[in-house]
């Protein structure tokens, strides 16, 4: 039987707010454990919150970013459950009317193929604490330095159909959430965390399949591999006549499986309610407007801009819009350059790119500046240096050995245009090599490479390629 | 000077005839006598007050001393105070210490009020005879066999006692009053809002309300001035100008609306305290004021919309006390769940057993429509029919309590019978409105009658106005128990 997967995720960003969502505490990571847990957040006796307004600007520009409604008055809850990590015995969330209602998109891209991904929510929410089982000799510390941080939670649509998709999603809404500067993304430090609802059915069903969700996927590799796992056991028993249990599924990064945490059957009944101690969430207009003239250029309104306008492929125009680091750098080095849009971003994605990902650094941190990656640009198209002398040149730039013009000075790379010149390296390797033009001349057009390698060596690299190749063809035309 | 008002006690102390020292050491060694008798308070602390009263003697004499400063305020043991046992009546903060001020303490540390100690209560303020505290029993001062009615019980023995110049109360479905009337004295519940619930550890957060209980509902004027006021850190908190709710106490009633709602006067209540209340309303008329029938069609739902409400909101709010971080924890246990089930099961008692127990059971998964979500909708109309009333009236009155002051284990073994006992003041808080208790005689067996009146939102000024005008023409609220 043929089968289609069908996934949608759960995704938690904090956001990046100086202080917690619903207390003054700060939230700074990696702090010793409970020195970010004011009064508020370890939950003592008659301690009340208040909301962040913060929050609500940061949540609100998402709902703004992926086109979605926003909720004039969203309402906070309480989800009762114990846990030690949970101080209030209740996390405070959205549920009957979160800040951003429906109506969002984000657009994926998966090999060629376009899709849109329908959001169906994103809601304001605390996190909670952390337990710490290591180190307590049988007994578990808890650390309340992360409780009352922020979060986003977004869910989609069932509309995703792989892992591929899935991690495209991931990957889209991770640049989309860093692009509107609401949350850092670090996945390492748990800033942003993806739960999977995976299911698969016959291809050609309407009715989904029984679901299981897979929890706290904190890597795009894990979320593939998990994915991966789930859809295999889960096709593995129906085809085995077996029946899919709900139930929620921890990934194992290790033993690279999925395991189950705990089934539909003991789940929580959370009993959510309005929590009296906050008020409606009120988003006024004046609210939004600010909220909008806050948004900087989305990530798809550039990506359409620079095909138009810089008429670049999809493809690269997308990768340029993954970050807005990576789209300023494009623009800078555009804008230097007055032009040439489509040989910057080759350099872009090719040279410096490759660059940035051997040594792990960011575009932010690149040795070479847009400027000066412009001015290397600039003296391949005025014919100083060749492509390839450009790339000798752009090594040593990342050594930091100076800029374009002080390298190309200094090594004496400025490419050979002198026409006189030429003609003598030419003459020489004509009369070097009687056989090889003996070949050329009776048809075998194929060695004409072999005359542009030697004029190219001999002229160590700088001979100007178009003048040589018209000076080659000329000469061995006899 | 036990019986002498908030007023002149400010003025004696302002021109030096006492010093707070004397005044607090006067009421410390009152308490140290009778309370063992009352078990009004939980926690005193003489060095903590004697410091208080010395510090407030040296704002007294460097002239920088308001109407409260010095005077000696007894604390419901619901209100966090920092370096002081705050146990809100329960085992399971029975060693909790609060590293912190309630807005309220704030207030009236900021005021020169000394700490005087903080008062018993019923568990959690769940109770309305004070038999739930974990510290034992509060007695009547009036009888030691009745009860002081609860949650704030403690408070108003101890006013009513004269173990205390004035205390502060909370009131979620009548804990001010209640115990107010069963006792004698004064008190009243503020507008939801008025007075900050920062600190005040929580029972039902959309019904809890601070306020004080006094002598007189002069006295109440003054404390009610210290302890309302907007603070940020309680989002409910209102944003309102400051008041002064003693402005309007002389002006006289003529031409007030007295409205008397019909369902309060019907059966349930006693005979006595109807024919006090009669006896009331008739010097009311002598001072001028028309009474008007009027109806609350919704009164009857107001005690199980409350048992609904308050009990769901209660079982999340103490969900916090789990033995994890501070409190009671069980000696032994097993694993976490064992941990948190004993240590809840042995550090709370029945009645907030009880209460968890329902408030758990009418937010669960196939209830929550029929019992939250009903009770909400039905909360409403309880409100809009205040609205309606307020439309033929200024006030409304009738009794507190359709009983004086009960026998010690009476009710305590029909838990609807004790609930009934809140039947005229639950309505209030479900609307958010201002009520307050007034001393208006005694019942057949020498225990008090308190008269309730309810004003509109934010009439506070104008409600002890009407209390003050009567209290200048009777003097049930001068009279103090005997033989104690």
């Amino acid at each position: 039987m043929q089968w289609e997967i069908v996934i949608g995720l759960e995704t938690h960003a904090q956001l990046n707010t100086q202080s917690k969502i619903f207390s003054g505490a700060a939230t700074a990571y990696g702090a010793a454990p409970n020195s970010q847990a004011c009064a508020v957040d370890i939950a003592l006796p008659g301690v009340l919150p208040v909301f962040n307004r913060v929050a609500a600007e940061k949540a609100v520009k998402f709902g703004l970013a992926i086109g979605a409604r926003i909720n004039r008055k969203s309402v906070f809850e309480r989800k009762n459950y114990f846990y030690p990590d949970l101080p209030k015995g209740y996390q405070t969330t959205q549920l009957e009317l979160p800040i951003v209602a429906e109506g969002g998109t984000l657009q994926i891209q998966v090999g060629d193929r376009e899709k849109t991904i329908r959001i169906t929510r994103a809601h304001l929410e605390e996190d909670a604490g952390k337990s710490l089982h290591e180190d307590f000799h049988g007994m578990t510390g808890i650390d309340l330095n992360r409780a009352g941080t922020p979060l986003v939670e977004i869910v989609t649509e069932p509309d995703l159909r792989s892992s591929a998709e899935a991690v495209a999603y991931a990957k889209k809404l991770h640049s989309l959430v860093r692009w509107i500067g609401i949350c850092d993304g670090n996945m390492q430090e748990g800033s942003f965390r993806c739960d999977a609802n995976v299911s698969v059915r016959p291809v050609g069903t309407e009715t989904l399949g029984t679901r299981c969700e897979i929890k706290n996927l904190n890597s795009f590799k894990f979320m593939e591999k998990a994915i991966e796992y789930e859809v295999r056991r889960q096709i593995e028993i129906l085809e085995d006549g077996g029946r899919i249990v709900q139930e929620t599924r921890l990934y194992d990064p290790d033993r690279d499986e999925t395991r189950s945490m705990r089934s539909k059957e003991e789940a929580n009944d959370y009993r959510y309610f309005p929590d009296p101690d906050l008020l409606p969430l009120v988003v006024d207009e004046a609210f939004l407007d600010q909220a909008r003239a806050s948004m900087p250029e989305l990530p798809q309104a550039m990506r359409e801009r620079f095909m138009r306008d810089q008429g670049l492929p999809a493809y690269d125009a997308g990768i340029l819009t993954t970050s807005r680091e990576l789209a300023g750098y494009f623009e800078d080095t555009v804008k230097a350059l007055g032009g040439e849009a489509k040989m910057a971003t080759n350099w872009i994605m090719g040279d410096l790119s490759a660059q940035l990902n051997k040594e792990g650094l960011e575009i932010t941190n690149s040795p070479i500046a847009a400027g000066q990656l412009a001015g290397l640009l600039q003296r391949i198209v005025d014919g100083t240096i060749s492509g390839k002398i450009a790339k000798e040149v752009f090594a040593a730039m990342w050594a930091g050995e100076g800029d374009a013009d002080t390298i190309i000075a200094v090594k004496g790379l400025k490419q050979v245009s002198d026409s006189g010149a030429i003609e003598k390296i030419v003459d020489d390797i004509i009369a070097a090599n009687p056989a090889q033009v003996a070949e050329y001349r009776s048809g075998k057009e194929k060695v004409f490479g072999f005359f542009v390698g030697l004029a190219m060596k001999a002229s160590k690299g700088k001979a100007n390629p178009a003048q040589l190749n018209d000076i080659l063809k000329k000469k061995l035309a006899g | 000077m036990i019986n002498t008002s908030l007023k002149e006690l400010s003025a004696q102390l302002a021109s030096k005839k006492i010093s707070s020292v004397e005044l607090t050491q006067t009421f410390l060694d009152r308490i140290k006598g009778l309370n063992p008798k009352l078990n009004a308070f939980i926690t005193i602390d003489e060095n903590k007050s004697l410091a208080q009263a010395k510090a407030a003697d040296a704002l007294i004499a460097s002239g920088e001393a308001g109407p409260l400063t010095g005077i000696p305020v007894a604390q419901k043991d619901i209100f966090c105070a920092e370096g002081w046992l705050s146990t809100c009546g329960s085992k399971m903060l029975h060693n909790f210490v609060s590293p912190y001020d309630a807005h309220v303490i704030e207030q009236f540390n900021r005021s020169g009020a000394v700490n005087l100690g903080k008062t018993n209560m019923d568990e959690f303020a769940m109770g309305s005879s004070n038999e739930t505290s974990y510290y034992g029993k509060v007695k009547n001062p009036w009888d030691l066999d009745a009860v002081p009615g609860g949650s704030s019980g403690g408070s108003a023995a101890a006013v009513a006692a004269r173990l205390c110049p004035a205390a502060t109360g909370t009131d979620t479905g009548g804990s001010i009053r209640q115990p107010a009337a069963l006792n004698g004295i004064t008190g009243i519940k503020p507008t939801y809002g008025v007075v900050s619930r920062y600190g005040m550890i929580a029972f039902a957060s959309s019904l809890d309300q601070g306020g004080p209980m006094a002598k007189s509902a002069e006295d109440c004027a003054l404390l009610l001035n210290v302890m309302a006021g907007f603070d940020a850190r309680d989002s409910t908190s209102l944003e309102r100008e400051k008041e002064d709710y003693g402005r309007d106490l002389e002006q006289p009633l003529k031409g007030l609306r007295i409205g008397l709602p019909k369902e309060y006067f019907a059966a349930g209540l006693s005979a006595d305290v109807a024919q006090a209340i009669e006896a009331a309303l008739t010097e009311y008329r002598k001072l001028g004021a028309q009474t008007v029938d009027i109806s609350l069609p919704n009164s009857k739902l107001a005690v199980p919309v409350y048992y609904v409400l308050a009990p769901a909101e209660a079982s999340s709010n103490l969900a916090r006390f789990d033995g994890v971080r501070y409190g009671y924890r069980a000696p032994e246990y097993t694993d976490l769940a064992d941990m948190y089930g004993k240590s809840r099961a042995q550090g709370f008692g029945a009645e907030v057993k009880r209460r968890i127990m329902i408030g758990t059971y009418v937010l669960s998964a196939g209830y929550y429509d029929a019992y939250y979500l009903k009770a909400q909708k039905l909360r409403r109309l309880i409100a809009q029919d205040f609205t309606n009333a307020f439309a033929q009236c200024d006030m409304i009155m009738g009794p507190t309590s359709p009983t004086t002051a009960f026998n010690l284990g009476e009710k305590s073994d029909d838990p609807v019978s004790m609930y009934l006992s809140d039947i005229y003041t639950i309505a209030v808080n479900l609307a958010g409105l201002p009520g307050m208790s007034v001393p208006a005689g005694f019942g057949a067996n020498g225990r008090p009658v308190g008269l309730q009146i309810i004003g509109n939102y934010f009439s506070e000024a104008k409600m002890l106005n009407v209390a003050h005008q009567y209290q200048l023409a009777t003097d049930w609220h001068t009279r103090v128990p005997q033989g104690i």
